[in-house]
């Protein structure tokens, strides 16, 4: 098994555990951080694939960009977990527009 | 206005418009409406551009595949570019009466939030049709579902909010299937540009597994069923424009890339089973959807489960276009029952939404008497649902005409009977909304004044379904060359 090899499945074994905790997580935070679980699965795959010498620039800038991507999609979800939960605990009830 | 700058100014303008509408909220208003009368010009002229030239394609800053960004237009991108500004202008219109931002402090916070979010999500439409290559698609699509999934939680209830979360987790995770998919691709043809990718792709096990992860992500995405459970309450919880916008274009994004990603680039890689298994679901999204919308109590859920079914029939053209010796005909069928549903959807939910505003609910038993108290938002529902219906001479008709053209010609007549029955179904639920608006009220319901311009851009929208179907054969000139089979442009 090459070192390559390995982190591909790593990658791939990340990105199933998250995608399970995606769907059976209870609670927002444990989602949240499966859903990041998932994408680093993903990461991991594109920078095992970047591998070689030289080493493909290519997939490290998507990784990067999708790191941006990753901290708003993750920004967002700890907003909408925090205001549901004020909501919950009737701060500000209403009827939905 | 050259070709390489309305391209790059279709993106742009509207990203530049919503930093400002964020930064001046006072000037939100006028920096939205602006913003998309422009767009309009722009994305009218985006469609005068490709119909004289077919294909346009720039490599913004210079910078060729596959390092640099690939901007693409064709004849399907321009189409769907042109929907989304024409129907975007009339959705603002709805939006500046909606978002007024008088009635408190409530109101003025919606009001500050929807025009910024709203012009991102026009810019990432805008990109998502014009992107050449599957990592941007990559990145449009998140975009698009940050903003849509923030506009759903825009009215702040606790309906909304719950909803606005399941729809963020389903994007989510829909967009991280999509991006293993991309990184699989990559891995084995060292490309995400759609036309290289198109020669390069080979029926591998590893390009198939790429795109069944693809496939089901953008599923997600698209609502189709069975993963259609996150779109009712999204869609019905959110304010009226946001609403006619998601069911209207959101939703089309992800059909979009995966018409680009089946017939594009994996043409002929992809199993013929695999397209009947697509349009299977497509069948089941029909039933299942038409048959919720006609047990649903409130008239927003029931238009959103009408979302659900017509979501469908578009998938229906995977195992039809899978076999089609002359796919032309097909992708106009297709596309002109997407816009006849843009159109008429989006104009339903902004009737709805006006007539849950003026009674102050939306419980269709409790609707009697409505087309004497907001009779033009009544008849925009009517006009909708014949369209909807897909009663002739509505775009409807004239697409799932062709749909039913192609099935009959190929002999793959269960999709017949599925399109059949839709439409009995489609029938039954539009009838039922219609009986309680007719019906004369026992007493005389209060009613709450609707800013005119509300009314008009609903009715508006549901004309446009109706005339586009006297104009079907335009998008026909404009399809000729769009995905034409073996191998791609």
């Amino acid at each position: 098994l090459s070192g390559n090899a390995l982190f591909l499945l790593a990658g791939a074994a990340l990105f199933s555990i998250g995608l399970h905790g995606a769907f059976a997580a209870v609670t927002a935070l444990r989602r949240i951080i499966a859903v990041n679980v998932m994408g680093n699965g993903v990461f991991l795959v594109f920078v095992a694939l970047a591998a070689g010498d030289p080493p493909d620039p290519v997939p490290h800038a998507m990784v990067l960009t999708g790191i941006v991507v990753a901290v708003c999609g993750t920004a967002l979800a700890l907003v909408l977990a925090d205001l549901r939960r004020r909501a919950e605990t009737g701060a500000d009830e209403e009827e939905a527009g | 206005v050259s070709a390489d700058a309305t391209m790059a100014l279709l993106v742009m303008l509207p990203l530049v418009a919503a930093i400002g509408a964020f930064v001046w909220p006072r000037w939100a208003r006028p920096v939205g409406m602006a913003a998309t009368l422009a767009l309009l010009f722009l994305g009218a002229w985006l469609v005068v551009l490709v119909s004289r030239s077919g294909h346009l394609s720039q490599a913004i800053g210079g910078w060729a595949a596959p390092l640099g960004i690939r901007l693409h237009a064709d004849g399907l991108s321009a189409m769907l570019v042109g929907a989304v500004a024409a129907i975007g202008v009339l959705i603002s219109i709805h939006a500046h009466g909606e978002f007024d931002g008088s009635g408190g402090k409530e109101s003025a916070r919606r009001a500050r939030y929807f025009w910024p979010l709203w012009l991102f999500l026009l810019a990432a439409l805008n990109a998502l049709f014009l992107s050449g290559d599957l990592f941007n698609l990559y990145v449009t699509l998140e975009l698009l579902g940050l903003a849509a999934v923030a506009l759903v939680a825009l009215s702040g209830g606790r309906a909304a909010l719950a909803a606005a979360e399941r729809y963020l987790y389903v994007s989510l995770v829909g967009s991280l299937l999509y991006l293993m998919g991309v990184a699989l691709l990559y891995g084995g043809h060292g490309t995400v540009d759609l036309a290289l990718l198109a020669e390069r792709v080979e029926p591998t096990t590893h390009a198939r597994v790429a795109l069944v992860l693809m496939t089901g992500g953008l599923m997600m995405k698209a609502a189709l069923f069975p993963a259609h459970f996150w779109l009712p309450p999204a869609h019905s919880s959110a304010p009226a424009p946001v609403s006619a916008a998601l069911s209207a274009l959101v939703v089309k994004g992800g059909f979009y890339v995966l018409l680009r990603l089946w017939f594009e680039v994996f043409d002929g890689a992809a199993v013929p089973d695999a397209a009947q298994v697509v349009g299977a679901l497509g069948a089941a999204a029909v039933l299942w959807g038409s048959v919720q919308a006609m047990i649903q109590e409130r008239l927003k859920l029931l238009v959103a489960y009408s979302t659900v079914a017509q979501i469908g029939y578009l998938f229906l053209v995977f195992p039809l276009a899978s076999n089609a010796t002359d796919r032309g005909v097909l992708w106009t069928g297709a596309l002109v029952f997407l816009l006849a549903h843009a159109a008429a959807k989006s104009g339903m939910f902004l009737a709805a939404g006006n007539i849950k505003r003026a009674a102050g609910h939306d419980r269709i038993r409790d609707l009697d008497g409505i087309t004497h108290t907001r009779p033009l938002s009544a008849f925009t529902i009517g006009l909708a649902g014949v369209s909807l219906i897909g009663l002739p001479p509505t775009a409807g008709f004239v697409g799932k005409w062709l749909l039913l053209g192609a099935a009959l010609e190929q002999g793959q007549w269960w999709w017949v009977g599925v399109i059949l029955v839709g439409s009995l179904l489609a029938a039954a639920y539009m009838i039922r909304v219609l009986t309680h608006a007719f019906m004369l009220a026992p007493e005389e319901t209060p009613s709450r004044p609707i800013p005119r311009r509300m009314e008009w851009s609903a009715f508006a929208l549901a004309v446009l379904a109706l005339l586009l179907g006297f104009f079907a054969a335009a998008p026909a000139a404009l399809l000729a060359d769009v995905l034409p089979g073996g191998g791609g442009p």
